[in-house]
């Protein structure tokens, strides 16, 4: 069956949607990314929905799923590049993905999950002052 | 114009292939790409309920005109077990599944016309509009 990738870079999992994402393959996206974050206890999901054209109650859904079950696996998901049309159509239909987290591109989104993360840096000790 | 077309709904491929259907119809008629997104939201909502609560149907894709105004008209048609309670059905948040109970009322809002007729134990027809 066709698979949506999960890429790794560090302590993160990146996810590009590129398809017109059928039921399945949305369901299997689901079911991949918890098994990912599990094995390689990820702490930041980004999830790349610019090429998505429609978001629907069912999108809507996994995309809920996928953030509850992060958190659950102590990990923070964000929803990155929702284009504006389907922003304005999510609102009108009643989806309101409440406890999902969302950035306007990978690079915001990116700088997000580092504050959420808040990976301490090498040679940090705790008393470091906070700048 | 191009003429009205039925498509079979009767699993998620034909889901998203009603869905690129109205795509391209709608954006062919000039409706702007906050409507059509509308449209084809309303219409995978729709289409899904057919496969998952229907039992599979069609739909009916029809060009609209009234004078220089252009529309598109998706009727929705099953003969599955129908709603015994319309109301309810419409109720935001109300599924008698694991959905989120926002298809039909959803639609309803990103439509210009919406029309819903439903027989316990003949079938559901929902009708939706979209104008320019
Ligand atoms: N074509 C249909 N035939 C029979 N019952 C239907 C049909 N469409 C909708 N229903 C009933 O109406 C309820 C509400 O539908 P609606 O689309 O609003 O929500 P849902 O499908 O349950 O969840 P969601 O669409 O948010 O994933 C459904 O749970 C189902 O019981
Ligand atoms: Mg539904």
């Amino acid at each position: 069956m066709e698979r949506i990738p999960i890429l790794r870079m560090g302590d993160y999992l990146l996810v590009t949607i590129q398809v017109d994402m059928h039921d399945r393959l949305a369901m299997a996206l689901q079911d991949d990314l918890t098994a990912r974050i599990a094995k390689t206890g990820a702490q930041g999901v980004l999830i790349d929905i610019s090429s998505l054209e429609i978001v629907d109650s069912f999108i809507g859904r996994i995309i809920s799923n996928i953030s509850g079950m992060s958190r659950i696996l102590d990990a923070h998901t964000v929803i990155v590049g929702m284009q504006p049309a389907v922003a304005i159509t999510l609102v009108e239909l009643g989806l309101t993905l409440p406890g999902v987290l969302t950035a306007l591109d990978v690079e915001k989104g990116m700088a997000l999950l580092r504050r959420l993360v808040d990976v301490p840096e090498e040679g940090d000790d705790e008393d470091n002052a906070e700048f | 114009m191009r003429n009205s077309e039925t498509l079979p709904l009767t699993n998620e491929s034909d889901i998203i292939f009603a869905r690129r259907e109205v795509r391209s119809r709608g954006s062919e008629i000039g409706l702007s790409l906050v409507d059509v997104t509308k449209l084809v939201t309303a219409c995978s909502e729709l289409a899904r309920n057919t496969v998952v609560y229907g039992g599979g149907g069609t739909v009916t894709i029809e060009p609209l005109s009234n004078g220089v105004r252009k529309g598109l008209r998706l009727i929705f048609e099953d003969q599955g077990p129908g709603i015994a309670d319309l109301n309810l059905a419409l109720t935001d948040g109300y599924t008698s599944g694991s959905g989120m109970g926002l298809g039909l009322s959803g639609a309803r809002r990103l439509c210009n016309e919406f029309e819903i007729v439903s027989v316990v134990g003949q079938g559901t027809k929902v009708t939706v509009a979209k104008w320019k």
